[in-house]
């Protein structure tokens, strides 16, 4: 929020010419009939994306010629605002020309690139980049219907940010690499969520498979555990100073098995940890004696020194045993 | 021709409005709290504004009726200063609205239920107003207030606010309306029906933009918002904004002088444009019982045409209108109105809102039919809604995944 957001409600303002242009007479707008194409010995495709009730609807005609798959002609209808006109137009235009494989790799960023009237500027403004994503979306499930596959086998990799593009794999990665906490840096560093919002949380303007929040959450869960994990594997090495605080009980507890507990046993007694306390020169364990050891007169220096000393050796030099 | 028909958003301001402003700009600029002569020279003028605004809503002298900056600033005086007195200087916690108030009143309810205070937010029926009996099933011990809008801004509709009042006040509870749409199109006469608090803005009937009022039934306590110079009796600070009272005053007497013919006026024209696009069109259909709605509102939903397209088709046209569609918006998010309403999801895509004023001409409602067909009959020959080849196999839409 600065000087140039003091203004709002200028969205058309932010219309490419040429998005206005096509608004207003777009070129390939219309219908393509099965005796047209069976005429020319072509195939019909029509194939449908979006809905009334949803706000977006977009309908692709192809005529394609079978003998090489190259799209001879191609038109569209489209229940949607001035920019979804627009986008759909453009991509009707993509297509002609082209070969069926070739059609499918056109992305709404390329649609988006073309409707711009110099490279430098968005064509619309981000809310409304939504809108050619549909442009993309029909056009796989045209290409699906001609092909006889199945629309889903031309994406290799999953997208969990349609307007920009951005793949749950490059999420994933973006966020570890960068160290990245909030969604906001996540737009900053890769756009997605930067457009229609969508995904960013369930409850935006199209439900999503995925969403920012969960990958986030995710991905900083996996970061947690392993950055514990990473502490755990550095104490079995004997790294003590650094252990959490349930490590060092826990390593002072196995050495306390291995070496000691044995020998209290053996004269009836036995003790526990209590607490440990972190101080720059020392670590403090408070231990408790039980059953006989309670109460016995080496329990405040021999059988002491002897707990003290294999903690000593074992651990940290840093430790003091401290018996209350 | 130019025609303007978004005179629910603001209104021209009338000439003559602009005329009786003038003087207070560079001939009559003192201060009205100055003792010299240069000050007290706009005591009649503004004297005469408050006679102007208390009659047009037929107040008592016991009352108040405050200048304010705008409505915008009267709903959040009576939303955070009841909150202030009676929440957190009293033993209530709760207050009710509807789903369908302007964000002014919408906003500060989510503001104040971040602070802890619940809100209940009253559903509208298929007309999209709320019934009398839903506001008393809603009412508690624990209630502080109860704001509801007079008439909404996107269909026109008129609640039952009389009946309202009647329940606030046996139930002791009370009663703010956000009367921005009523007040100058519709009779508000408060010797009659009981409101504690009504907020009105003079935009909305040809006077100028950036100044309102709240009427505060019987003077009664209201923390203010505004604390200073203790201007306008000490209940709102702030040096009076001399030009834009008297410019109120004048706009709201003009707008309540024989306001049942003004109505009827307005509402001919409104219903003449209403009964052609229904004719004239298939496929289209108007929100709410004409008999219930300010007389100068349409909400019309044309099928097969979304609304932003059909809002560009009609400013190519110099037509300016409204629509709630979510892709017209800054968020995407559909208009909260149209999807309360609920009688159609496609209402929140399709409704475009035509709203007249007492300057509208017969000859712009003849452009305006004109001009309106033809926009949705281009629009329909885009839309896939009206396409004639079929999908071919496998090929059909998917239901609508998106969120409403």
């Amino acid at each position: 929020m600065a000087k140039n957001d003091l203004l709002g409600g200028s969205l058309w303002d932010q219309y490419s010419n040429k998005v206005t242009t096509l608004m207003n007479n777009p070129t390939n707008q219309g219908e393509i009939t099965q005796e047209e194409c069976d005429a020319a010995g072509h195939k019909l495709i029509v194939a449908d994306f979006g809905a009334e009730s949803c706000g977006d609807a977009v309908r692709l005609y192809w005529e394609v010629d079978p003998k090489d798959d190259t799209i001879v002609s191609s038109k569209f209808k489209s229940f949607g605002c001035g920019t979804a006109i627009a986008s759909s137009d453009m991509m009707a235009e993509l297509c002609i020309g082209k070969t069926v494989q070739q059609a499918v790799k056109i992305t709404n960023i390329d649609v988006e690139m073309a409707l711009r009237d110099d490279p430098e500027t968005p064509a619309v403004p981000p809310q409304k980049m939504h809108c050619s994503v549909m442009a993309y979306d029909v056009i796989k499930k045209a290409a699906g219907l001609y092909l006889g596959v199945d629309e889903a086998s031309f994406e290799d990799e999953i997208i969990v940010c349609e307007c920009a593009r951005v793949s749950l794999g490059t999420l994933r990665e973006v966020i570890r690499l960068n160290d990245l906490k909030t969604i906001e840096q996540i737009t900053d560093y890769t756009k997605a969520g930067g457009f229609c919002k969508s995904c960013i949380k369930p409850g935006g303007h199209e439900a999503r498979e995925y969403y920012l929040v969960d990958i986030l959450a995710g991905v900083r869960h996996e970061m947690d555990v392993e950055k514990m994990q990473a502490a755990a594997d550095a104490g079995g090495h004997g790294d003590f100073e650094t252990m959490t605080l349930v490590q060092k009980i826990k390593a002072i507890d196995a050495v306390i098995d291995e070496s000691v507990r044995q020998f209290l046993i053996m004269d009836g007694g036995n003790m526990e940890v209590i607490d440990i306390k972190d101080s720059p020169d020392y670590i403090d364990v408070y231990i408790r004696y039980l059953g006989s050891c309670s109460g016995c007169s080496s329990s405040t220096t021999g059988t002491l020194y002897a707990i003290e000393s294999t903690l000593k050796e074992k651990l940290s030099s840093k430790i003091r045993v401290l018996p209350i | 021709m130019n025609v303007y028909l978004d005179n629910n958003a603001t209104t021209m301001v009338d000439p003559a409005v602009v005329e009786a402003m003038m003087p207070f700009f560079s001939e009559i600029y003192g201060n009205p709290s100055s003792l010299h002569r240069y000050g007290t020279a706009s005591h009649p003028a503004i004297t005469k504004a408050i006679n102007q605004m208390y009659k047009a809503i037929n107040a008592s002298d016991k009352d108040d009726v405050v200048f304010t900056s705008c409505a915008t600033e009267a709903n959040n005086w009576v939303l955070k200063s009841v909150w202030i007195d009676k929440i957190l200087h009293g033993e209530k916690n709760h207050i009710v609205t509807t789903e369908i108030e302007h964000p002014s009143v919408l906003s500060t309810c989510k503001f104040l239920e971040d602070q802890g205070v619940k809100v209940t937010y009253l559903p509208v029926n298929d007309q999209g107003i709320v019934e009398a009996h839903t506001v008393r099933s809603f009412i508690t011990e624990k209630t502080a207030l109860v704001s509801i809008m007079w008439a909404n801004n996107e269909t026109g509709m008129i609640f039952p606010i009389q009946e309202i009042g009647e329940i606030c006040k046996e139930k002791g509870v009370l009663f703010h309306t956000d009367a921005v749409q009523a007040v100058g199109k519709i009779p508000v006469d408060l010797s009659v029906v009981h409101v504690d608090f009504l907020s009105m803005s003079a935009h909305k009937f040809h006077g100028p933009k950036g100044i309102g009022a709240l009427y505060i039934r019987e003077s009664q306590k209201l923390t203010p918002l505004l604390h200073g110079g203790e201007h306008m009796g000490g209940r709102r600070s702030g040096t009076l904004n001399v030009p834009y009272i008297v410019g109120m005053g004048k706009a709201i007497e003009i707008a309540t002088e024989n306001i049942e013919e003004k109505m009827a006026a307005i509402a001919a024209k409104r219903d003449r444009l209403e009964d052609a696009l229904l004719s004239g069109l298939t496929d289209v259909f108007t929100v709410g019982d004409r008999a219930n709605r300010t007389p100068n509102t349409i909400l019309i939903s044309i099928r097969g045409v979304e609304g932003e397209g059909m809002l560009w088709d009609l400013n190519n046209a110099l037509i300016g209108a409204s629509t709630g569609s979510a892709c017209a918006s800054e968020d995407l998010e559909a208009n909260s109105v149209m999807l309360a309403i609920g009688a159609d999801n496609e209402l929140a895509h399709t409704g475009i809102r035509l709203s007249l004023s007492r300057f509208t001409t017969d000859a712009e409602i003849d452009y305006v039919i004109e001009r309106f067909e033809s926009a949705v009959s281009r629009l329909r020959a885009i839309s896939s809604s009206y396409a004639i080849v079929q999908p071919t196999a496998g090929g059909a839409a998917a239901e609508c995944g998106i969120h409403h």
